[in-house]
């Protein structure tokens, strides 16, 4: 075992702190121009889609790199690396592995730029964890594809300029991952309607969408016509490792420590609290066994062995870290813990009520923890699909 | 970066995996702890030839001279088989001596550890059964160039097994009278007796000590600076212990896996149900997420870096909890098979109830790591 970085990499480590310390200065406020100049100069330094080719405008970094750019930016709560958040996590490495010259040349620049935003269109309503038995149909009528049907859970939909989308354009099929068809589509075309979803927390992230005879050019196809499930997939597999989630989950908890610490009741500080305290030492464990398996994931990387269904576990441990970090925020708070607003008796305006309802954007969004358990036992066990 | 092993370590691997399957399948496992001594004697001397029991002593006293992190390797390796074997007591007598001990010290004492001809152990815990500093009740009283020692150790690894004992004892009433002393088996007042335990792959016992007079040579390094070198051993005796857990949890849930292939209920193999796949699953998660914890903490025990206290607790902690559970859902799993001597499932869930409290279970490991992050 070898913690240890090449030079190449710790030179690199400190151009990235040396960035952080000139433009992100220890406890400046982080004003409107602060985040437009951030974005401006990370974007200059390729740190945007750094992981990208240099031919497409990314950075072309190497995957220890990469680690240790999300790492250092993590450990500074530094802003997100650009703002078109699905464009650079899933449809741009999409498209520049299944696009054309054209499509590339199009909105590859827009994502790293961060133009607009790009929303996704994958869950329906009778294909959630199921995605595959997708049925939004599409048909072709010469150079256009016709698009009827329903999409929903898409987040921010309302906000976006483009969707990336999976249709059905083959209904006899063998396998139900055939047929299916990725489109890249403009949110205003006519027949589009958005419709926002109020989530428990009261708040409207997703939206479901209704497509009524909505046309497309076929040059705005991704992939060939019945290999859309493909090209989803092969980008969703490019998911990384889960760095920044871990020191997010660091920043959540020593947050939980800090409450525990100034909540009393009964005259006894919640921080002495036998029960409170293992559940924190817990919580604390799990995020370290993420960060060491993240670590353990990377260097499969680094040998070159692909990543495969083992990042599940880290999954698992952040739907259960997301969820329980919420329940022993509120279990330190007693009475108080359901309010929402308000000062006093509420604890920092309701805030962690509002966090204990937020999990399932995480939890549920990119496949359930039972959906989790059966890709471990199935493609790593080696079990019988059911 | 490499937060995984080198190709040396997995030849070690492979070649161990053979060894052991070759000479301690599980039916001889079974007929081994059968035994009066619960070991070997010939396999113990052929690893010993064979360089693993001195893998990570010196070498100017014999030893190979490797890292605990090789050591892991054959520890995961050990508890994929259930191997029965004094390994682990006397990797940790040996590294006291090497630790704390003088260089004449370990020309005494270390030959004999490393090529197995002697079999040493730790001897911390008491009646009060604590792992604190106060715990420590045997005394030993100074007289002339001697100590005399009076007490009484219990859950003692490998005690029957021992040649010599590495024993935490005190002179008076605060941490900083703490010493550890290397006590004969053959000294005059030092008896010895194993425990009925559910583990017959582990044996614990009681070490006792009734005006046993060892010279004052024996104490290792200062008298009084026993406490920080007693942690650090109980640190390193967590470490190992759930690195052999790796594997034998492993191992349990590799078991259970095929069992749930090959059983057909309802016309179908069990595994195909979620209800049966999906503890399958969870079991993955908390064996890779130890073995992931512990991988660190041998590594920051090799290193001897900052956390490694931190780290031990975590990986023990998440262990204690994580190896029962599993052994349970192992057993229930094969259902009524399961229950029956038979069935080797039960050996790993017997292992795992050996693994839980052995130093220290969750609930003190948990209340470190609170204490090690500032609550």
């Amino acid at each position: 075992m070898d913690f240890q970085l090449s030079e190449k990499e710790e030179a690199f480590r400190d151009e990235v702190r040396a960035f952080i310390d000139e433009n992100l200065p220890e406890g400046a406020e982080r004003t409107p121009k602060l985040l437009v100049d951030w974005t401006r100069k990370v974007r200059e330094k390729r740190w945007v889609g750094f992981s990208w080719p240099t031919e497409v405008g990314g950075g072309g970094g190497s995957i220890m790199e990469q680690v240790i750019l999300k790492d250092e930016m993590a450990k500074r709560k530094a802003p997100a690396l650009g703002t078109c958040f699905m464009g650079l996590a899933w449809v741009g490495p999409s498209i520049i592995q299944y696009g054309t010259e054209e499509q590339k040349q199009k909105y590859v620049p827009d994502i790293l730029d961060g133009k607009y935003q790009w929303c996704t269109g994958y869950s329906e309503p009778d294909s959630g964890s199921d995605l595959a038995s997708l049925k939004c149909r599409c048909e072709r009528e010469g150079d256009e594809y016709v698009v009827n049907g329903q999409k929903i859970w898409t987040s921010i939909a309302m906000w976006s300029k483009m969707i990336i989308l999976l249709v059905r354009t083959e209904t006899k099929v063998k396998a139900k991952h055939d047929g299916i068809t990725c489109l890249l589509v403009e949110m205003d075309t006519p027949g589009i309607e958005v419709r926002p979803i109020k989530n428990m927390g009261g708040g409207s992230m997703f939206a479901e969408i209704f497509f009524d005879n909505v046309r497309v050019p076929v040059e705005n196809r991704l992939g060939e016509e019945g290999e859309g499930w493909q090209v989803t997939i092969s980008a969703l597999a490019s998911e990384r490792s889960s760095i920044a989630e871990v020191h997010g989950l660091i920043r959540k908890i020593e947050d939980v420590k800090n409450l525990a610490q100034r909540t009393t009741r009964g005259g006894r500080v919640m921080s002495d609290d036998p029960g409170i305290r293992r559940r924190i030492a817990q919580a604390e464990t799990k995020i370290e066994a993420m960060r060491l398996n993240g670590m353990r994931f990377l260097t499969k990387q680094l040998k070159g062995e692909p990543l495969g269904s083992e990042t599940s576990i880290n999954k698992l441990h952040r739907a259960d870290l997301e969820i329980g970090l919420g329940e022993l925020a509120l279990e330190i708070l007693g009475s108080s813990s359901s309010l929402m607003t308000g000062d006093e008796p509420v604890v920092d305006g309701g805030a962690w009520a509002k966090y204990s309802l937020g999990w399932p954007e995480v939890v549920i969004g990119g496949g359930t923890p039972n959906i989790q358990k059966n890709i471990i036992a199935e493609r790593i066990l080696g079990l019988p699909k059911d | 970066m490499n937060f995984g092993f080198t190709e040396e370590q997995e030849l070690l691997r492979a070649e161990l995996r053979k060894f052991l399957d070759q000479n301690a399948p599980m039916e001889r496992v079974r007929e081994i702890v059968e035994t009066e001594s619960g070991t070997d004697p010939s396999l113990w001397n052929r690893m010993a030839e064979l360089g693993w029991v001195g893998l990570c002593m010196p070498e100017e006293h014999g030893g190979v001279g490797l890292d605990l992190e090789t050591l892991m390797v054959v520890l995961e390796e050990t508890g994929r088989s259930l191997f029965p074997s004094p390994l682990i007591s006397t990797v940790i007598a040996a590294k006291a001596i090497e630790r704390f001990a003088t260089s004449e010290q370990q020309a005494r004492w270390l030959p004999g550890l490393a090529d197995g001809s002697k079999i040493g152990t730790f001897a911390f815990l008491e009646r009060s059964d604590s792992l604190a500093a106060d715990g420590v009740e045997t005394f030993a009283k100074p007289d002339g160039d001697e100590f005399v020692l009076s007490g009484e150790k219990l859950f003692v690894t490998d005690v029957t097994a021992a040649d010599l004992f590495v024993v935490a004892v005190r002179s008076g009433s605060d941490a900083e009278s703490l010493s550890l002393v290397v006590v004969d088996r053959q000294a005059k007042g030092v008896s010895v007796e194993t425990f009925d335990g559910m583990d017959l792959t582990k044996r614990v016992g009681r070490l006792r000590l009734e005006d046993v007079h060892v010279p004052a040579d024996f104490v290792l390094g200062k008298p009084g600076a026993g406490w920080p070198a007693a942690q650090w051993l109980l640190d390193l005796g967590a470490a190992l212990v759930t690195a052999e857990a790796v594997g034998a949890a492993e191992a349990a849930l590799e078991i259970t896996t095929s069992f749930a292939k090959e059983r057909i209920q309802f016309d179908e193999q069990i595994g195909k149900f979620q209800g049966v796949k999906h503890p399958l699953a969870e079991i993955y998660v908390d064996v890779e997420s130890f073995r992931s914890l512990v991988y660190y903490a041998i590594w920051a025990l090799d290193q001897d870096a900052e956390d490694s206290a931190l780290a031990v607790s975590r990986a023990k902690a998440y262990c204690a909890d994580a190896f029962p559970a599993a052994g349970i859902m192992g057993v229930q799993l094969h259902g009524g098979v399961g229950y029956t001597w038979e069935y080797d499932i039960q050996l790993y869930l017997k292992r795992s109830k050996w693994v839980r409290p052995i130093f220290g279970d969750a609930d003190y490991h948990y209340e470190r790591i609170a204490r090690l992050g500032d609550l």
